[in-house]
């Protein structure tokens, strides 16, 4: 992507974001939403998270081995509550760690 | 009145306060963010601009791996919409619990309006003080947009054999992201997840990548809804 199409990109994400967050604030249009639209809503973010996960991370690194490995490291440290930011170093480092000793 | 007395009763500060939880958290996570921007190829200005424009970490980094597979940018304006339509529903009930204001007001309250600014902002007693979610705003915000800038610096610091291994991370912070929720909210959050990614694999054989990942999304929501969710609300 050019320089100046990811301007125009950032700009069309600002206002694709900025149009859900104002609308209903300035309006009272969602006052009578029925509850199953509420609902499937709140549930996006889960299906979301699900598919970026997979199967992009399969193809994240030239290695597949060393892209599962990385992955059940985040899924370990995240279970055990690390911070945000632990589970993705640990992750880096495990990757690094796996490709300097095996050649991955 | 006296000025004074206003500024007091405005409770911006108390929301500048409360903000600076949010502030702290989003630390690490803007800081993975401009790391990224930069082993993603974008320039320092764009990874700064995209996190003072949209202001929403999911379609940001979301952005960033679908620029990795080069997607089109309508492909990502689209998927960023989806992801971030959500917040309809958090601006609707912060407006059922604010004080009346100005328009001007309420627009500027809709620009902060993250998950983080939400929470904060809705657990206040009402009528909150519409100053008060700006000033919750203020404080996430900036840290958001000066941080990016700080993780956009410090990748170069990296050595070359960890900056190839980068191209996990993403993966990892996505993970570190729903875990906590499939603890939280339990099997929905799982099965959504799962139907999330099987689906993904399935469209992205035959369809474009921004596509693909807004078809799954829209069928699992849906499929969820007509199988297992009706009459169930996690509010």
């Amino acid at each position: 992507m050019s320089e100046s199409h990811i301007i125009w990109m950032i700009i069309g994400m600002g206002l694709v974001t900025y149009i859900p967050r104002i609308l209903p604030l300035i309006t009272a249009a969602s006052e009578s939403w029925p509850d199953w639209l509420r609902r499937m809503l709140t549930r996006v973010p889960y299906a979301v998270l699900g598919a970026l996960i997979f199967p992009g991370i399969l193809y994240s690194l030239d290695s597949m081995a060393a892209a599962l490995a990385g992955g059940v490291a985040a899924l370990i440290l995240s279970w055990l509550r690390a911070p945000l930011l632990a589970v993705v170093a640990g992750a880096i480092l495990l990757v690094t760690l796996l490709r300097l000793s095996t050649g991955l | 009145m006296e000025q004074t007395e206003i500024l007091e009763d405005s409770g911006l500060q108390r929301g500048l306060h409360a903000g600076l939880s949010i502030a702290f958290g989003y630390m690490p996570v803007a800081i993975t963010f401009g790391l990224l921007a930069g082993s993603t190829g974008l320039t320092a200005v764009e990874a700064v601009l995209m996190s003072m424009v949209v202001f929403a970490g999911a379609a940001q980094y979301m952005a960033l791996s679908m620029i990795a597979l080069s997607a089109g940018a309508l492909e990502i304006i689209l998927a960023t919409f989806i992801v971030n339509i959500r917040h309809l529903l958090m601006s609707a009930s912060i407006h059922e619990r604010t004080e009346n204001t100005s328009r001007l007001y309420r627009a500027g309250m809709g620009f902060f309006m993250t998950d983080e600014v939400f929470a904060v902002s809705s657990v206040q007693p009402a009528p909150v003080k519409a100053a008060f979610v700006l000033g919750t705003g203020i404080s996430a915000y900036t840290s958001w947009v000066v941080f990016t800038g700080v993780g956009y610096f410090s990748g170069g610091l990296l050595p070359g054999v960890v900056q190839e291994s980068m191209g996990i991370a993403l993966f990892a912070l996505f993970i570190a992201l729903l875990v906590p929720s499939i603890k939280q909210e339990g099997r929905p959050a799982l099965i959504l997840a799962l139907m999330g990614g099987g689906f993904h694999f399935v469209f992205q054989l035959f369809l474009d990548t921004g596509w693909a990942l807004m078809g799954a999304v829209i069928v699992s929501v849906v499929l969820y809804e007509l199988t297992a969710g009706r009459g169930k609300s996690h509010e």
